[in-house]
């Protein structure tokens, strides 16, 4: 890494809900990421600046923030991706309360995960054998597409439809609720059910895709909604079962 | 309740497409053709096909309406709850009535 023959012009957010943006000259690299310039701030100009990252190789979820306008996770977004004329602006992940600077209050995208029912539940005791599952079933396989999620939120806050109904459970639940109905291991998959029909769940979507457009790890939400949609269609025929 | 609002709305869309095809082409034939009320009322008098046809028109636009609006309300504003609910029910039952009461018009 040489030395910088020029500078990015950064801007960052700074302070919670009444905040400003505060600019910064980063020294720009050959390959730089969008953490790296949020970490040379810290570290150089302001040491009070609030943000939020783990891993730095995109698997914890913890480092998305809006990079000039779209949720990215930024430990996996290069400057030179989205930077084409040298300026960057760094605001926190939209649809979600403001802590400080580019820390987000995750409250209440988690909640909306358990409120989705997203939370596991074995339909077998402890002692009993693991059931066998074959991964070329359609139900695995639908899990399967969609269970890599890292709980970024970058979907939920790229969502206008969050954005309208502060009660939509947005599509990281859903999704997370997708891949549930679908796990024959779960014991309360009819539950699952209900809960994403019920008001602010599955049928506010608009499908229009926002999630899919954005999320860093290729997943497309707006399926499993759909496939949500027809789960709980079916229930409504006779002999529809969960 | 969402499901069985969600699968009506989509139900009666589908009635509604091609009813309101066949009625705006029925529109610029009637408009074209330069028929006179007289003429229009001529047609419909006694007609049980056009009190089926709208009769089903208005049934359909009855129950698709007030679920898109009841969803652009919850959307667009804070009214939610069995207020909201109560009161597309009403606004339902002011489209079945003043639709049903046209129909009734040009048909007796």
């Amino acid at each position: 890494m040489g030395e910088p023959d020029h500078h990015l012009q950064v801007a960052i957010w700074r302070g919670a809900g009444e905040g400003r943006f505060v600019d910064y000259e980063v020294p720009a690299r050959d390959s730089q990421t969008v953490l790296d310039v949020v970490t040379w701030v810290q570290r150089h100009r302001e040491p009070a600046l609030a943000y939020r990252f783990a891993c730095r190789v995109g698997v914890c979820g913890s480092c998305a923030m809006t990079v000039n306008g779209r949720p990215r996770w930024t430990c996996r977004t290069h400057v030179r991706k989205v930077a084409g004329d040298g300026r960057l602006t760094i605001e926190p992940l939209r649809n979600l309360p403001r802590i400080k600077d580019l820390a987000c209050d995750m409250t209440p995208f988690f909640e909306k995960w358990q409120r989705a029912g997203g939370r596991f539940k074995g339909s077998a005791p402890r002692g009993a054998a693991i059931p066998r599952l074959d991964p070329a079933s359609p139900e695995r396989r639908a899990a399967d597409a969609a269970i890599e999620c890292i709980n970024c939120a970058v979907c939920y806050s790229a969502c206008d439809t969050v954005t309208w109904s502060p009660d939509y459970l947005g599509p990281a639940a859903l999704n997370r609720a997708w891949t549930l109905v679908n796990d024959a291991r779960h014991g309360e998959r009819a539950r699952v059910l209900d809960a994403v029909e019920s008001a602010g769940g599955c049928h506010s979507c608009h499908t229009h895709g926002s999630c899919v457009e954005t999320c860093p790890v290729e997943l497309n939400p707006t399926a499993s909604i759909a496939g949500l949609k027809r789960r709980t269609l079916r229930r409504l025929l006779p002999g529809g079962g969960a | 309740m969402e499901t069985r609002l969600f699968a009506l709305q989509r139900l009666s869309a589908m009635l509604l497409a091609p009813l309101v095809l066949v009625h705006l082409a029925l529109i610029l034939y009637a408009v074209r053709g330069g028929l006179t009320a007289e003429e229009i009322l001529g047609r419909t008098q006694g007609s049980v096909g056009w009190a089926l046809f709208y009769g089903l028109f208005v049934l359909a636009a009855a129950v698709h309406a007030p679920i898109g609006v009841r969803n652009v309300l919850r959307e667009w504003s804070a009214w939610r709850g069995t207020s909201l609910d109560g009161a597309m029910l009403l606004l339902a039952a002011l489209l079945m009535a003043t639709g049903l009461r046209a129909v009734w018009a040009v048909v007796t």
